[in-house]
């Protein structure tokens, strides 16, 4: 990273607008930011532009295979390597960013929402209401998630955004939760007993307080479980629940890959190397996160 | 009451016994402490080291209580933790000297400093509730300190240790000391625990004791059972103490000399009856004056009779709150049976200590909870009638003002979202007109304008709490109740605030309902005063009244407890009592300055 300043040398000289001046605090902040933080930051870029423009990085189809061309090692014509039909594996691996990322983004948002409306609701309103909601989400909790997203995957059929769903669905109860209990705490303090003193009504005090000031903790959590949910799409997809082929998700890369396992092992490394980084990732910016608001 | 007065029997005797002839060997003496040029610096995060001690020089005699005043920030506690080799992590000695019994100590390692701390130098804490570990019973955590220092194995050893931690723990007035050793810090009180950390403290006999506010996370008349105590035990085995404390009447009470510091400089120093009567800095004369317990002149004029035919703006009869406890049968009294009535453009005080009730009194009041029993009427409508909206709308006539102005702020909004927020819950106003409204009550709190756009992290703690107080009246409420809303504020910032919320009475007309647990500030501000004690009302009536004919044991114990007395000029009707005749001299030089201390009402 060191070498990176010299990419930016209008940055560092002393700003003379506004808007150079605020690129450069940025910049400087961002530089003392720790290498492993930025890298974490740099694969998800990465992967945020094969999913946007695949045809930018890569100028291969990714269902189309090439005659004669099959199960080619990594090399200068195909990079990592082709699979059984002749496609190039990192082009499969570029279109499969789009499926994982939007399905992750799904079930993040998913669990995110539903998640902390219940835990909201629970919080705040406490006795029955509250009891209610928490011993469903105990009931929740206490399937393990991956047989709850399989339940859940049957009854609404296969399919990426099912998948995603599921995933979704199976993070509502950690969710919620977590952002109870922060709840619960901000309810109990000065501030909003002064904001229910000074005549505010339940919903909009619940909304103008405490749902801001309980947040923080729960935007760490969706950072570490857009992680999990890539992981955990392509777990769906590798036992064949998700995108059906020739759909290049990859979860369903590493499970065609199998087969070939002692002749090509580049079917099943690649990609599942690719899930290993993104997860990585993510779990390292969630931890930033986290450790900004402590 | 009784509790005092049997500790002050069980110390009396002692007090006989030979002590260290403080002003006459002074001189000669090694001092126990002395510190010169002393200069201590934090670093914080990549920013460049920041000095927030300049060269602090002074010397504590043997036998002697110097006491360093200050306000927060004033480098008090962190020149304290220097001595005893505790400073932050991210504190380091810069430059200068701290000598120990005439030792140089000032670079010694943190395991030379194992040796001294508690055999020749010993902290009592500020927090006593924290202070203690709660999974170890008082006696281990006595009898550490003496294992750690004798270094004795063996269960002779362990036994002699177990009779040395009874007798201190009986030393320092705890009743039934071999239970207490068996007891965890949670089945003690605040008090009591103090105590313990005390007798930890006196267990090796140190030289020098250094008590960081010993007291101020304690009800008043443990504060002054407990500066008792200290006193006590120092004049029985002369050791120095070094008094650590924001409250100045505190000092003037207990201390030979007082050092006083503002933002890490010394500002004086001087035999306590010197800087009280010729304080020579300014920033002494300020802080002596803005001391509710020292400052006993400035007395409120007295109400304007012709209002008290009016209707009052609270009345509160009869006032039963109870809470349920669970796997109990009998719920928990909190209030009992508390009436008063205040006459509208005066404030009526609450005072009492921790558990007194007075709090849940302010909640009831504000209508945040319902009582049990009993009626609450602010100008004339029945507070304890009313549900859901209406309650609401009867809400805007009285506002609460927090105690902690750093919790009561929301930290994400603006102050100007802060202020305009009431207004928004009840009027619909142009966003213009509401503009000119939050400008205009910043401008009566003493804000200026450029402080609408940040946010309440940067701001300081009196400019927080006038924030608060201008949320409170951006709604042009008759009354309003201040929760402890000068106590967590220094005493020059109180001292401004206190004269703001006169100044807004006059202007406004408002009528106020002041909870507190001091005294000293209730008598400078309250015109009438209800002395709650578990629950119950005790006394209550015009201030002058309660103060000079308390009708309880309890309201005399507490106004026996407010500090600073000593330096009080000579009133029959104050009750002195044992510690009073230690300083006998100062008491007569206070006397004999009129001009500071001016005559009690």
């Amino acid at each position: 990273m060191s070498a990176l300043p010299d990419t930016f040398p209008s940055l560092s000289t002393p700003a003379s607008s506004t808007l150079a001046a605020r690129a450069h605090s940025v910049w400087r902040g961002a530089r003392r930011g720790p290498l492993s933080l930025w890298l974490a930051w740099l694969v998800l870029a990465a992967v945020a532009l094969c999913a946007l423009a695949p045809g930018l990085v890569t100028h291969f189809s990714p269902v189309q295979g090439i005659a004669g061309q099959q199960l080619q090692a990594p090399g200068a014509a195909h990079w990592l390597g082709t699979d059984a039909l002749g496609r190039d594996v990192y082009t499969r691996v570029v279109y499969g960013a789009v499926h994982s990322l939007s399905g992750a983004f799904v079930a993040v948002a998913m669990g995110l929402v539903l998640g902390t409306l219940l835990g909201l609701i629970a919080g705040a309103s406490g006795g029955l209401v509250d009891d209610a909601i928490m011993r469903l989400v105990d009931v929740l909790l206490s399937v393990p998630a991956l047989l709850l997203s399989l339940a859940i995957i049957i009854i609404l059929g296969f399919g990426t955004i099912n998948a995603a769903i599921a995933v979704g669905v199976a993070s509502i109860a950690g969710f919620a939760r977590l952002l109870r209990s922060e709840v619960v705490r901000v309810r109990r303090s000065d501030y909003v007993e002064a904001a229910f003193g000074s005549g505010g009504r339940f919903w909009p005090v619940l909304w103008r307080h405490v749902l801001p000031n309980s947040l923080t903790s729960v935007i760490a959590l969706a950072a570490l479980q857009f992680g999990s949910a890539i992981l955990a799409i392509s777990t769906l997809g590798f036992l064949g629940y998700g995108a059906p082929p020739p759909t290049p998700e990859w979860g369903l890369l590493i499970a065609e890959g199998r087969n070939y396992i002692s002749t090509a092992w580049w079917l099943t490394t690649v990609p599942g190397l690719v899930v290993v980084l993104v997860v990585l990732s993510a779990n390292r910016i969630s931890a930033a996160l986290h450790k900004a608001n402590a | 009451m009784n509790r005092l007065q049997q500790l002050l029997h069980r110390i009396r005797p002692a007090a006989a016994l030979p002590t260290a002839p403080i002003q006459a060997t002074a001189s000669a003496a090694v001092p126990v402490l002395s510190l010169s040029d002393l200069v201590i610096a934090y670093q914080e995060g990549q920013q460049p080291a920041q000095n927030v001690v300049h060269g602090v020089s002074f010397d504590v005699l043997p036998g002697e209580v110097v006491a360093l005043v200050g306000e927060s920030g004033s480098g008090k506690t962190t020149t304290a933790q220097a001595v005893i080799g505790l400073l932050a992590e991210n504190g380091r000695l810069v430059s200068g000297r701290i000598q120990l019994g005439g030792r140089d100590i000032t670079r010694w390692s943190p395991r030379q400093m194992d040796g001294l701390r508690g055999a020749v130098v010993s902290l009592i804490p500020q927090d006593p509730t924290s202070s203690l570990n709660p999974v170890q019973t008082v006696g281990r955590q006595v009898a550490e300190i003496l294992r750690l220092h004798d270094g004795a194995r063996g269960a002779a050893a362990r036994r002699a240790r177990q009779q040395r931690v009874i007798e201190l723990l009986g030393h320092v007035g705890l009743s039934q000391p071999e239970l207490r050793a068996r007891q965890y810090p949670h089945e003690l009180s605040g008090g009591m625990k103090q105590r313990v950390l005390i007798a930890i403290a006196i267990a090796l006999k140190p030289a020098l004791i250094i008590a960081d506010e010993p007291t101020s996370a304690l009800d008043v008349t443990v504060q002054k059972r407990i500066l008792d105590l200290i006193d006590e035990l120092r004049r029985e085995s002369g050791t120095a103490v070094l008094l650590v404390t924001h409250d100045l009447g505190v000092a003037a009470d207990r201390a030979n000399r007082l050092v006083v510091l503002q933002g890490g400089r010394i500002q004086e120093q001087g035999l306590t009856q010197d800087v009280l009567r010729s304080p020579s800095s300014a920033y002494t004369r300020k802080l002596l004056a803005d001391a509710p317990s020292l400052a006993q002149g400035r007395q409120r004029p007295a109400i304007e009779r012709s209002a008290q035919n009016a209707q009052p703006a609270v009345v509160v009869e009869d006032l039963v709150h109870q809470f349920d406890l669970p796997g109990r049968s009998a719920p928990f009294v909190a209030v009992d049976k508390v009436s008063f009535s205040v006459a509208r453009g005066t404030t009526h005080a609450i005072v009492g200590e921790s558990g007194s009730g007075k709090t849940t009194t302010a909640r009831d009041v504000v209508g945040f909870r319902q009582p049990t029993s009993g009626r609450i009427l602010i100008e004339g409508q029945d507070l304890t009638a009313l549900r859901g909206e209406a309650l609401r709308l009867a809400r805007r006539r009285i506002q609460l003002v927090h105690q902690n102005p750093f919790s009561s702020l929301d930290p994400r909004q603006t102050i100007f979202e802060i202020i305009e927020e009431p207004l928004r819950n009840y009027e619909r106003l142009a966003r213009a007109e509401r503009e000119a409204r939050v400008r205009e009550m910043l401008e009566r709190v003493g804000l200026g304008p450029t402080l609408l756009a940040r946010r309440p992290h940067a701001l300081s703690g009196g400019q927080r709490q006038r924030v608060a107080i201008a949320r409170a009246l951006v709604l042009r409420p008759q009354v309003v109740v201040f929760d402890e809303a000068v106590s967590a504020l220094d005493v020059t910032v109180q001292a401004q605030i206190l004269a703001l919320l006169e100044k807004l009475q006059r202007e406004l007309g408002l009528t106020y309902l002041f909870i507190s647990h001091d005294l000293a500030v209730v008598r400078q501000i309250a015109d009438t005063v209800s002395v709650l004690h578990n629950g119950r009302q005790v006394d209550a009536g015009p201030i002058e009244d309660v103060f000079e004919r308390p009708g309880s044991d309890y309201t005399r114990a507490l106004i026996a407890a407010i500090p600073g007395q000593k330096h009080w000029p000579s009133s029959p009707r104050i009750p002195h009592d044992a510690t009073a005749d230690f300083h006998s001299f100062a008491h007569r030089s206070a006397a004999q300055t009129p001009g500071l201390f001016q005559q009690a009402a």
